[in-house]
């Protein structure tokens, strides 16, 4: 019953789509009120029928009611209920749905707060939205319809793929899909402007945070995405260029660089083009990560269940969605405006330098990504493509982008000079010198290499919080005027601050456990000792322990440091006798500066078992860093001047203020 | 070919070296320290065939077990680090490599990056020639309120 | 900017090889991969036969006794078992000999499998450390090889043996060896 209500409910979702995606267009050609109004309605219309129809699924997996065919392949009576209810989404019905939810939910808060958006715009940009639910809806109601019912539902259910049940499996899909889907709405608005034939500093405001949510969420994705496969898959590693992996970093490249386009728009009605075609970019690499997750065009450690048919739909989406836009495109931005003009040193070329470079990375990664596929097609040879490709290419090429970021910060609009910022940046540089000096003397020059990642780190991190030292005057002014304009400064400079430093975080934390990182393996019995990192580690004990659906065996080990017992630590093997799957769940302390990372392998022959031991020095920050970024975007979320109700500008002249007037 | 791959790889910044990691078992651990690092280096560039996307250094799985001993076995007797790959790569192909080999229908794959930064920074460039004369004026301070940065609540 | 230039297209047109690409894509498997032996001399190797009653297998008498083909298996592996009844069918075809390859199994377990299944072999080699399998470029069971009179590998077959698979790729080469002496 239940299930089929849900099945009601999208069905009639899909109808109301169809409105909201065509009424609001043509009543914004026809400037008829009453049918761009519409498109409000039908996007709150929407988003609520969709949301009746995933808690039909969710309850339908809650109650583990077997009748309905995705829960008996997916659940099991067994599974703890917090798994129960994120089993709707592991699999490819409910992932689509949960898609599509994002994407109606979106809508309705455009709908909802898009209180000051001029009609016309407000009338096109939910009638994008709805023709791009309308699409996916279709895609799930008739080729991944997550309802159907089976004649004899058996007594028990498949089980859920026993990886997945892990708490940061939970939240990474969620994360991520409002990021991929978030990106929609700045797609949205920029077909609509295409359509409007105009593109002001308004637009750009409107865009802006919604492109800050979408990136946020999309940090935050990647980076739980990354820590989860560090402590699961028992080998240490952290990003393994694997095709899912690429396909949700690169709507991350592409979106960092929309995001400070954008920022232009706003400030200097310039980059115009480029922005708008960056929207259209990263969305575009949103659906192509869809496409190639669920289609079986290339291998992954990741991949649903491989079927080229609903690829096939997918890729017409993506054709209709891009190459649309992109037509669009051609045609119509001749008739934008361009913008204000800027010298070839300015604060405007150097975010024009930023887009550059992270294009040019998002599209190494996609070449990497897919040109097995292309050599596949054009001959009989297949290769493959792997970490040392993308170590040769991307790397060389994110360098410049992280010396140039910042100096970015430190110019002025319209035109400036280099020279006065690398004396204003004498300090950051003299403190990147002294890191690379310090770790080349640390090392015995032997590891340039690493001298040189941690230099960029440090360089990075100490650009980052001299923008704000900077800002507030520190040392020139009497402290405490520092501290009041510290408290004037709007949010967007702490955000910044943050986001920034967060990857400095992250380019130290890589170059740390790339160089420094060591392993021990080998086979332990019980009070034996070994070593690693300057750590000393004894197996205590190794003990049979059940689960709800599962049996482990959990190693206890004690660590100790300098001759003091530090802390007690246990790894575990799990075996899930359904569906006869075992999963690792690796021993991690960390005192934040440094993992120690222990997981236990299988008992040998000699009455011991393979243990493996690693020391990963600076790893914490991998993540610390990318939370820290997310944090930086929601940061500047939250500065008052990107006020999604913000009201009309006011028509009256702007005198011109000192800084430290300015609210 | 040897050469591109040289200033390819030392125009990298070295960050990324072959990281020590992952996954060999205790009882196929070489004696000799420096044919163990070879194996380990080769293991990470040799891609498991029956996994979704890992070497075999990092896998479980047997065949990927097998080909560890495999490449230990042929250090062992000799073998320099091109005949192992060779070895390898004439019984299962291309395909096995992580690094894909520099031939001539991976050229593009691998001048790709460079050209397309170099495509993409001349669009740029000609599009900042393309922008109307500015005057002379001077910069303005981010932190001025401009026209569109200025919320005055009415 | 207020011209139409033809530099507009450049985004729409880089799409359209793309999707094009994609499209290909979609009617090939990324995971099988071709086999480094078509064409090439067969690899020298000798195996241990199963049992006493049957031999085992010598690589090198391929080819003077005309066409054969070998059929990886294991007692381990279940699209095996899918492809078995099919294999007792041919089996019974004189045109060619048909041989076995037990790939990392045990004799034990390997005639288990077949004295429940049924024999279709004329010789069956076991392979217990799996490494003949590797110098075919094995990379899991089961898989069959064409090895035709001059002892060339004239064809591989990934996965399971169907009879669309048979009549489309074997028959042709079954019947164009039976033409020449």
């Amino acid at each position: 019953m239940i299930a089929e209500l849900g099945h009601f409910a999208l069905l009639l979702a899909l109808m109301t789509s169809i409105v909201q995606a065509t009424l609001p267009l043509y009543g914004a050609q026809r400037a008829d009120r009453g049918l761009m109004a519409l498109g409000s309605y039908a996007g709150v219309c929407s988003f609520v029928l969709v949301a009746i129809s995933f808690a039909c699924l969710a309850y339908s997996f809650v109650i583990s009611d077997f009748s309905v065919l995705l829960v008996a392949a997916n659940s099991q009576i067994a599974k703890p209920l917090i798994y129960k209810i994120t089993g709707v989404w592991a699999n490819h019905e409910g992932s689509m749905m949960l898609w599509v939810l994002i994407l109606v939910l979106f809508a309705a808060a455009i709908s909802i707060f898009g209180v000051n958006l001029p009609e016309t715009l407000k009338a096109r940009v939910l009638a994008i939205q709805g023709m791009i639910a309308s699409a996916f809806l279709a895609f799930v109601i008739f080729t991944s319809n997550p309802f159907i019912r089976l004649a004899n539902p058996p007594a028990d259910g498949n089980g859920m793929n026993p990886i997945l049940q892990d708490p940061g499996l939970a939240i990474h899909p969620p994360c991520l899909y409002v990021g991929y889907v978030g990106f929609s709405v700045a797609f949205a608005f920029a077909v609509a402007a295409l359509l409007e034939g105009k593109v002001d500093a308004a637009w750009a405001r409107w865009v802006r945070p919604w492109v800050l949510v979408a990136w946020c969420f999309l940090t935050m994705g990647i980076t739980l995405g990354s820590f989860w496969a560090y402590y699961i898959l028992g080998w240490g590693g952290w990003w393994f260029w694997d095709p899912v992996e690429n396909v949700s970093f690169m709507p991350w490249l592409a979106g960092t660089a929309l995001l400070h386009s954008a920022l232009v728009v706003e400030r200097r009605h310039a980059l115009v083009g480029w922005t708008i075609l960056l929207a259209i970019l990263t969305f575009s690499l949103s659906l192509i990560g869809t496409f190639v997750v669920r289609s079986g065009v290339l291998t992954s450690v990741h991949s649903f269940a491989e079927d080229p048919a609903r690829g096939l739909f997918i890729l017409m989406i993506i054709i209709a969605a891009t190459g649309g836009a992109l037509v669009l495109y051609a045609l119509r931005i001749p008739t934008v405006k361009g913008g204000a003009p800027f010298a070839t040193v300015s604060r405007e070329s150097s975010l024009l330098l930023n887009n550059v470079l992270l294009v040019v990375a998002a599209a190494t990664v996609f070449i990497g990504t897919f040109y097995p596929l292309f050599i596949d097609l054009i001959g009989k040879d297949k290769i493959s493509i792997g970490p040392p490709f993308y170590n040769r290419t991307f790397i060389p090429l994110f360098i410049p982008l992280l010396l140039s970021m910042v100096i970015g910060p430190f110019l002025k609009w319209k035109r400036d000079d280099l020279k006065p910022i690398m004396d204003k940046l004498s300090w950051p540089m003299r403190i990147a010198m002294v890191a690379v000096v310090l770790v080349v003397v640390m090392t015995f020059g032997k590891q340039i290499g690493t001298a040189l990642g941690l230099g960029i780190a440090a360089w990075i991190i100490a650009g980052s919080i001299w923008v704000m030292i900077r800002r507030v005057k520190l040392g020139e002014v009497p402290f405490d005027q520092s501290l009041s304009l510290m408290k004037s400064t709007p949010r967007a400079y702490y955000g910044l601050l943050l986001a920034h430093m967060g990857l400095g975080f992250v380019v130290g934390a890589i170059t740390g456990v790339t160089s420094w990182q060591q392993e021990n393996i080998l086979s332990m019995k019980i009070n034996q000792t070994t070593e690693v990192g300057g750590y000393k580690i004894t197996l205590k004990d190794v003990a049979q322990v059940p689960g709800p659906n599962y049996d482990a065996e959990r190693g206890t080990f004690q660590i100790t440091y300098n001759e003091r017992p530090l802390t007690v630590m246990s790894a575990e093997r799990r075996f899930y006798p359904l569906q006869k799957v075992q999963t690792n769940q690796t021993g991690i302390r960390t005192n934040l500066i440094s993992n120690v990372y222990i997981a236990l392998g299988e008992a040998d022959n000699s009455g011991g078992w393979t243990v493996r031991l690693y020391y990963h020095p600076l790893a914490p920050w991998l993540w610390i860093g990318g939370f820290t970024m997310a944090l930086g975007g929601f940061v500047s979320l939250s500065d008052r001047r990107l006020r999604v109700g913000v009201p009309k500008l006011s028509r009256r002249p702007v005198p011109t203020k000192t800084i430290a007037a300015t609210t | 070919m040897k050469f591109f791959q040289n200033v390819f790889a030392v125009s990298a910044v070295l960050i990324f070296i072959a990281s020590q990691a992952f996954a060999v078992l205790p009882d196929e651990v070489l004696k000799d320290p420096a044919l163990e690092a070879r194996a380990r280096v080769i293991s990470q560039d040799l891609r498991c065939l029956v996994c979704q996307n890992q070497s075999i250094d990092d896998s479980n799985a047997p065949l990927a077990k097998d080909l560890r001993v495999i490449v230990r076995e042929r250090l062992s007797s000799g073998d320099t680090n091109e005949q192992v790959f060779g070895y390898v790569v004439s019984r299962y192909g291309n395909y096995v490599l992580l690094k894909p080999p520099l031939q001539t229908d991976t050229l593009l794959l691998w001048a790709s990056p460079f050209i397309m930064l170099v495509i993409a920074l001349s669009v740029a460039i000609v599009y900042l020639r393309r922008r109307p004369e500015l005057e002379a004026s001077d910069g303005i301070d981010p932190d001025e309120p401009t026209p569109t940065n200025d919320l005055k609540v009415d | 900017m207020n011209r139409f230039r033809l530099s507009n297209l450049l985004p729409v047109g880089i799409f359209v090889a793309i999707a094009t690409t994609m499209a290909f894509g979609l009617q090939r498997d990324p995971k099988v991969i071709p086999s480094m032996l078509l064409d090439r001399p067969i690899p020298k190797f000798e195996l241990p036969a199963l049992s006493a009653k049957q031999p085992g297998i010598n690589s090198a008498k391929f080819g003077p006794e005309g066409l054969v083909l070998v059929n990886v298996f294991a007692s381990w592996c279940s699209s095996c078992r899918y492809e078995h009844p099919f294999l007792m069918n041919v089996a019974k075809d004189s045109r060619f000999k048909f041989v076995g390859m037990a790939w990392k199994d045990t004799p034990d377990h390997a005639n288990e499998y077949l004295s429940t299944f049924g024999n279709p072999y004329s010789a069956i080699g076991v392979d217990e450390s799996g490494r003949t399998g590797i110098d075919l470029g094995v990379s899991g069971v089961p898989e069959t090889f064409v090895v035709d009179r001059g002892g060339r590998v004239r064809l591989r077959v990934p996965g399971p043996m169907t009879p669309e698979i048979w009549k489309a790729e074997i028959e042709p080469i079954i019947l164009a060896a039976a033409k020449s002496p």
